[in-house]
């Protein structure tokens, strides 16, 4: 089953994507998966928040561990709804999620 | 200036096996990185992090593998220019290459080959105003000698491992460390946390928690920052300011040398020996791409061995060579010594 989730660019472009939800892939790997520029320099583990994205729609998601927790403490242009895109894992739910990329 | 056969940018694993495979070949290397030590990623990223898909290795410790890729390349002895960034690279008219670090150490090689994973890493800088005026003028984000902190003032900020680890060595060596972190949670080894809260309580160090530097002031130096937690601010002096907010990997000076870039990678023209658009110049590993590219430590290590029998080529044009099984051959040295897989006895059962 996919579902369609928006991710907009950091030139503001926004990109209507169609992400797999059975192949246990997060958003950051949606992103890199529709090769938009998303490094997940570390891979997913929530090391280097370069997958880093504001959630712009009122989806409940998965709570933060200490290890995101720990990492959006140290990153930069982090705001009250910045998420690593890593953590967050692709399920049914979010149908219609709608996320901006925060800037590198 | 270091002379070598094939100089290696970038001393990740894929970088190290390379020295392997090149040294099977009698091809000397040396190697330049940017970090302090070698192991790329796997000792700067995630060092205590398990890798699951090394061939013949159900699981290594990150930090294990380079151990032992250091361990494997030690008889064919690589040099090493570490802490040190590849800046230029000039081609010579014999069509050697001189490579100069960021330091102006100089490197003379018949063959170039990058393997520089992600990139260069470049310390994460905290977003303050006019915070590049007060680099070298007592912002830093490098920690190269302790004992320039001798007797002063720091302020140092960050959460991870190397915000804890520099204020533990520090703590002995300067007048006075401060250390400030936006959260009361660090994330670091156990020990080191023991450590800085032991400090704290014995007022060796100060700790100021759920707090930011927001303003750099000074003269021609800078003498203090602001602190600020909540609603109010304070002034703390200071020698220097050590923002350790972790290290992100760049492309870097790399960027400038005619190569051809494509997705932040550089292109090879083929998977026959990933060479670059400039012959001589190969890239392999996570920093190539290619149709069907796999940023994959075990592709980078079959990427780095196509790459020294053309190397090879490069350097002793036209000479036969016939690929040896090192089961057969064993390994010998640019020491001298060998490695040799025993012979079988023979006897006779009457």
């Amino acid at each position: 089953m996919d579902v369609k989730i928006t991710v907009i660019d950091r030139e503001g472009v926004a990109h209507p994507l169609d992400a797999p939800t059975d192949m246990a892939m997060n958003i950051m790997e949606v992103c890199k998966a529709f090769e938009l520029p998303v490094d997940g320099i570390c891979g997913g583990m929530a090391m280097c928040a370069s997958c880093q994205l504001y959630v712009l729609s009122d989806h409940e998601l998965v709570e933060k561990s200490p290890d995101e927790e720990a990492m959006l403490s140290e990153a930069l242009h982090v705001k009250e709804n910045s998420r690593l895109g890593c953590q967050i894992p692709m399920n049914e739910k979010l149908e219609g999620l709608k996320v901006e990329l925060a800037p590198e | 200036m270091i002379k070598t056969d094939i100089v290696i940018i970038g001393a990740g694993p894929t970088g190290l096996f390379a020295v392997f495979e090149a040294g099977l070949l009698k091809l000397r290397c040396h190697l330049i990185d940017s970090l302090p030590q070698p192991g790329g990623q796997c000792a700067e990223i995630y060092p205590k992090k398990p890798i699951y898909d090394i061939p013949s290795q159900p699981e290594i410790l990150a930090e294990d593998l380079v151990d032992k890729l250091m361990s494997q390349i030690e008889p064919f002895q690589p040099g090493f220019t570490l802490g040190e960034t590849a800046q230029d690279i000039e081609k010579k008219s014999d069509g050697s290459f001189v490579v100069t670090t960021d330091k102006g150490t100089r490197h003379h090689a018949s063959v170039v080959a990058i393997a520089g994973g992600l990139g260069t890493f470049e310390p994460r800088k905290p977003d303050l105003e006019d915070l590049s005026f007060w680099e070298e003028k007592g912002v830093e984000y490098i920690i190269r000698d302790p004992e320039k902190y001798r007797d002063k003032k720091l302020l140092i900020a960050g959460g991870g491992d190397s915000a804890l680890d520099w204020t533990i060595v520090l703590a002995d060596i300067a007048n006075e460390v401060t250390l400030v972190h936006r959260r009361k949670e660090f994330r670091g080894a156990l020990d080191s946390v023991k450590k800085v809260q032991a400090l704290k309580d014995q007022n060796k160090i100060q700790l100021i928690t759920l707090a930011e530097v927001s303003a750099l002031n000074g003269n021609s130096h800078l003498s203090s920052v602001t602190v600020a937690q909540g609603e109010s601010e304070r002034n703390i002096a200071v020698d220097y300011f050590i923002p350790l907010f972790g290290l992100t990997p760049k492309l870097g000076p790399m960027i400038n040398w005619g190569l051809e870039i494509e997705k932040n990678a550089i292109k090879v023209d083929n998977t026959l020996d990933y060479q670059t658009n400039v012959p001589g110049i190969y890239a392999v590993g996570d920093v190539n791409t290619y149709p069907g590219k796999l940023k994959l430590i075990l592709c980078g290590f079959h990427e780095a061995t196509l790459m020294c029998q053309s190397a090879f080529q490069r350097i002793h044009p036209g000479k036969r060579n016939v690929l040896k099984y090192t089961t057969v051959s064993g390994i010998t040295g640019f020491d001298g010594s060998l490695k040799k897989a025993k012979k079988s006895t023979i006897k006779t059962i009457e």
